[in-house]
């Protein structure tokens, strides 16, 4: 289908698109950034959004690409997931964000979708909204005349589709601390490999002679944001690696979500697959 | 024949030879179209611009049901680059009613269904109004400024619940939902025995099993979205369209419009798949067609991927209710079949046809003696269904082959021992079934051992015992499917008997062009199937020409004249041998022309390898050299006309069965639902083979669709009748990665109705593997207590199933 017909830009400097969504927001007219497309652009086509501005960030050099920055990896918020899937760094220090971006959709989708589009887009349903909270990344956040600020992923994800992002405000980087030789599991549960995720749980463990000595879990599609289990995480701390002690562990990994229904999948199988996967994710990072 | 497993990285290469040294049939060769096909660098309807020419959009309905009280297109018509915006009553006195061919019954219902609205808006996504634009963009801005005012009506959606007293009417005019009740009775037909009097007594001493199976709404999802270019100036007018019938659409589009049939001109491109959805006169084209004729402009319409799926037609929608009886040692006596058949809110082209297909198959490979099968055809608010891939043989195969696992489990044994209790043995063949069709040939025994062997059935029985001893949470199943299906639609005569509005067979001709070349003419236009290099190789080896040197013409009323169509498996068998009798008629012709240029008797002259040669001497020429001098024609035969061109018509004397066994592995990962193939192993029969890359592949897609339809597929409608499945991200279809590696092999049982010996294989893939897959999941949970799972057998469906069923153990100990 036909888009219905919109303005676009194409800066090159962050400057000069945070400049176009300022100008936009001053003469309220409804604009969307466009990153990657892999949601926008479907949206757009099905006529479900009618912006009226379409700033394109693909020619803006400076969002692309991964850094090291001391106790923490920065990726760039246009770079690809495929960049951040392969990347060494990303690898090496957050192995937890390199399994989860694979298990992104497929190869196409892969090279276009970005890691901050993801992020700034806060579908439920996406799969890199849980690594980013339970890793605790820090999102930079660029807006008019030069002023920058950072949110930690928890406060950053407010609803459905919705995040702390202003209409002039644009996401340029995800600072991720590093959880270098932590063990690192995504379990994704969906029915065909394109289609979203039904529920998934990213799990890094650090653990230390089959003892689990730190966890971080995040629930993806288990309610309007992505989750963090912060009590199981609590409980799995001093646990042996063990299936037994991991089951007995996670069972509480519901508390707190409110899982949404589907043709999928209602309520209560969401509850019951986080419980399953929530066990598998954590043994697998754990080695055990 | 050795199997083929292909694995990540495999690259096809083309054999150099299949049978014989140097001879085409059986070659593996690429197929020729696909260059341009796979680059899209061809003539795709939408890739079609012409001077002048407008674009259209449909206005469509959001309700399922209800009434049309006003239309205001003012606001549409002042849009910029609007040309024009008509309604259904603009277009009434011209538009007819669309065809439905197969009147089932002399008393069957049928609403007219006019291709844009009028009135009444019987399912959510019909046309209403069309915009014609200078711009596509345009187009669809104007549409939705189109101000349709509408009050609603009850919908009826639910089969079952449309047959009750006091349901909804799908057409409130009609006064009943029934479309038509069509009944088959083996008795009646003297093809067999009364099913009643086999139930009766198999209750009392034997062993009688009633189900009912839900065929889910199928939604044909081909790859390259529908769409129409009409062309209206000169004498003739052409349409171009992304259909699988052009030579039907032109006959219908004469009786729908009164245009007479020799002013229109359609052509089907190049047309991106169809699995039997572009097996239609559709209100789109109809549309397309009135609009250009009326703005005097080439028009074009093309719809989008959400209204392909929610107004192309539907497939399967059938409730079964069937009765086996047999005896207390497993052997059939008697299959009573209770069909609901969702005909959606209209009878589209064959729509009232598609479960009688079915009635045939339902005995399936076996041999039981009495039979009767009833259908109730219905009308409900949604989109109406037709042909899709098997149509009525994927239906009615997975019922008999989910009840003869039913039957095994009932009797504990083993589903493939149960199989051959009551299958027809080769020797058996030719054999006249209770639903009174001949099957011509077929060795259920020998696809059935080499499945087995490939499979590893043994071993993985061992294993599956394993996992359940150790109650392992991902338990293993495997299921069975023993198939056949009818192919090589179909002999007219047959077509008749069953009030079918055509006949069903297939025309080719062969032109000796003067440079050696060859141009083959078929009736038999492609969608996707590779006729262009299989007929290429009939041909070559016919008339033992180079392969390069033939070109094969296709899909262009005006090029090929008469033509029936591709669908039902029907091309190889039927219009493949139209293409045989056509080459074997320039080889004659070609003979008295060589005799009389080698001064030669006729009975003398020999024909080998695309030579005609005196017997016994080196004298002879070429048919290439022979079509150059006919062209010359200096010299030709007294009263012998200077060619050697030859049309052929080939009706067919009997349909072609092929067959095969499916074993599909699954694992079923209890704590998820979740269900993963781990083996599929199929052994098809489909006769000879002229090119087998293209069966494999043929099998491959297939398998991959009737997969789909065990797992994944699944059109839903909300409670007011709104497709909800409109997109990709709702309608699952299975990838590459999703699904296994096949493991595919063959046996060849010759046909004996046909001179190539060739049964189809189109549809086969579709058909078989929809049952052996829900099979394989039910065995793998049966002994938890799981007796069925709704299909698509989704992970909550499994893992529900799961959770409340009763431990068969648990059960026999209460």
């Amino acid at each position: 289908m036909i888009p219905t017909a919109f303005e676009y830009a194409s800066p090159t400097t962050v400057e000069e698109a945070v400049a176009a969504l300022a100008e936009a927001v001053s003469h309220h007219r409804d604009v969307k950034v466009l990153a990657g497309g892999q949601s926008l652009l479907p949206v757009l086509r099905l006529r479900l959004a009618a912006p009226e501005l379409v700033v394109d960030l693909s020619r803006v050099e400076g969002l692309r690409g991964v850094r090291d920055d001391g106790d923490a990896i920065v990726i760039g918020a246009m770079t690809t997931h495929d960049e951040v899937m392969r990347d060494p760094l990303v690898n090496e220090h957050d192995l937890l964000l390199a399994l989860t971006t694979r298990t992104v959709a497929d190869p196409q989708v892969r090279h276009r979708g970005t890691f901050g589009g993801s992020l700034a887009h806060a579908d439920p349903a996406g799969d890199l909204l849980a690594p980013a909270l339970a890793l605790d990344a820090q999102l930079v956040i660029a807006g008019p005349s030069g002023r920058t600020r950072t949110v930690a992923a928890h406060d950053f994800f407010t609803d459905l589709f919705t995040t702390t992002l202003d209409e002039d405000e644009l996401l340029v980087e995800v600072r991720v601390p590093k959880y270098t030789g932590w063990g690192a599991s995504y379990q994704k549960f969906n029915r065909v490999a394109q289609a979203w995720s039904i529920v998934g749980v990213a799990a890094a463990v650090k653990s230390d002679g089959g003892t689990i000595g730190e966890a971080r879990i995040g629930l993806t599609n288990m309610a309007s944001t992505p989750v963090r289990a912060r009590a199981v995480e609590q409980a799995l701390v001093g646990q042996p690696a063990t299936d037994e002690a991991i089951r007995a562990a996670v069972a509480d990994v519901t508390a707190g979500t409110q899982p949404p229904a589907d043709a999928n999948a209602d309520a209560d199988y969401r509850r019951h697959l986080a419980g399953v996967l929530t066990r598998r994710a954590v043994l697998a990072a754990a080695g055990a | 024949m050795t199997a083929v497993e292909d694995r990540p990285g495999d690259v096809i290469q083309d054999s150099p030879s299949g049978g014989a040294a140097g001879r085409e049939l059986g070659r593996a060769r690429r197929r020729k179209e696909d260059g341009r096909l796979i680059t899209g660098r061809t003539k795709w309807t939408d890739n079609i611009v012409l001077p002048g020419m407008l674009h259209l959009a449909m206005v469509r309905s959001p309700y399922a049901h209800a009434r049309i009280t006003s239309i205001d297109t003012s606001a549409a018509q002042g849009a910029p680059n609007v040309v024009a915006v008509l309604t259904g009553r603009d277009l009434d006195d011209e538009q007819g009613g669309l065809p439905n061919a197969w009147p089932v019954t002399p008393d069957q219902k049928a609403p007219r269904h006019p291709a844009l609205a009028v009135d009444e808006v019987t399912f959510a996504g019909e046309a209403v109004a069309v915009v014609a634009a200078r711009t596509a963009a345009a187009a669809r801005d104007a549409a939705e400024l189109v101000d349709v005012e509408y009050e609603e009506l009850p919908v009826v959606l639910d089969l079952e619940e449309a047959v009750t007293d006091g349901a909804p009417l799908a057409h409130p005019s009609l006064g009943t939902n029934v479309s038509a009740h069509w009944v088959f009775d083996s008795a009646e037909a003297g093809t067999g025995d009364d099913v009643e009097q086999a139930i009766a007594r198999a209750r009392e001493d034997g062993i009688v099993i009633e189900r009912r199976f839900r065929q889910q709404r199928l939604i044909p999802a081909f790859m390259e979205p529908r769409s129409t270019v009409v062309d209206p100036t000169g004498e003739q007018l052409t349409m171009w369209s992304a259909t699988q019938i052009p030579h039907i659409l032109r006959v219908m589009l004469a009786m729908v419009t009164g245009i007479p049939e020799s002013k229109i001109r359609v052509i089907a491109p190049d047309v991106g798949g169809g699995f039997g959805g572009k097996l239609q006169v559709t209100p789109e084209e109809v549309t397309t067609l009135l609009v250009a004729r009326r703005l005097r402009k080439p028009c074009k319409l093309t719809e989008t991927r959400t209204e392909s799926m929610m107004v192309a037609h539907h497939g399967r929608d059938q409730v079964q209710r069937l009765t086996l009886a047999a005896t207390k040692d497993g052997r059939v006596t008697g299959l009573k079949v209770d069909l609901l058949a969702d005909m959606g809110a209209y009878l589209g082209l064959v729509t009232s046809g598609v479960p009688i297909l079915g009635a045939f198959m339902f005995n399936a490979i076996y041999k039981f003696p009495a039979y009767r099968f009833e259908c109730t055809n219905v009308f409900t608010n949604k989109a109406w269904t037709d042909a899709y891939r098997g149509a009525g043989r994927p239906e009615a195969t997975f019922a008999i082959e989910r009840m003869m696992d039913e039957l095994a489990a009932e009797l504990g044994e083993d589903p493939l021992a149960v199989r051959e209790r009551n299958w027809i043995r080769h020797e058996e063949f030719p054999f006249t079934t209770v639903a009174g069709l001949e099957y011509d040939s077929g060795n259920y025994e020998a696809a059935t051992s080499r499945a087995v062997e490939l499979f590893d059935y043994e071993g993985l029985r061992r294993e599956q015992a394993e996992r359940r001893e150790r109650h392992d949470p991902v338990q293993l199943g495997i299921g069975v499917s023993t198939f056949t299906e009818m192919c090589g639609l179909a002999p007219s005569r047959v077509l008749g008997s069953l009030s079918y509005g055509a006949g069903g067979w297939e025309a080719a001709s062969i032109r000796m062009l003067p440079t050696g070349k060859v141009e083959v003419v078929t009736g038999s236009s492609a969608h996707g199937q590779g006729h262009e290099t299989a007929w290429s190789q009939i041909v070559a080896e016919r008339l033992g020409v180079p392969f390069e040197d033939v070109e094969v013409l296709h899909g262009d009323t005006q090029v090929a004249h008469k033509g029936m169509d591709t669908y039902g498996s029907r091309s190889l068998a039927v219009g493949g041998i139209a293409v045989v009798q056509a080459a074997d008629k320039v080889v004659e012709k070609a003979r008295t022309v060589a005799a009389h240029l080698l001064e030669a008797d006729p009975a003398d002259i020999e024909f080998t390898d695309g030579r005609l040669s005196v017997a016994g001497t080196d004298k002879g020429m070429t048919l290439q050299e022979i079509a150059l001098a006919v062209f010359a024609a200096h010299n030709m035969p007294d009263g012998v006309e200077p060619s050697i061109d030859a049309d052929a018509v080939y009706d067919p004397d009997n349909f072609s069965f092929p067959h095969g066994t499916h074993l599909c592995a699954t694992e079923v990962d209890t704590e998820t639902g979740a269900v993963r193939i781990r083996r599929y192993v199929c052994v098809d029969d489909v006769g000879e083979v002229v090119n087998p890359l293209i069966v494999e592949g043929q099998v491959h897609g297939g398998l991959a669709q009737g997969i789909a339809q065990a797992l994944y597929e699944e059109a839903i409608h909300d409670d007011q009748g709104t497709l909800t499945t409109a997109t990709f991200v709702d309608y699952l279809l299975p990838s590459a990665v999703d699904l296994p590696h096949f493991v595919t092999d063959r046996t060849t049982t010759p046909s004996s109705t046909n001179p190539l010996g060739v049964k189809g294989v189109g549809e086969a893939g579709t058909i078989a593997s929809t049952p052996a897959v829900v099979n394989a999941v039910l065995d793998a949970v049966r002994h938890l207590g799981v007796e069925d799972i709704q299909m698509p057998m989704t992970p909550q469906r499994v893992w529900r199933a799961i959770q409340e069923a009763v431990p068969v153990a648990q059960e026999e100990s209460r």
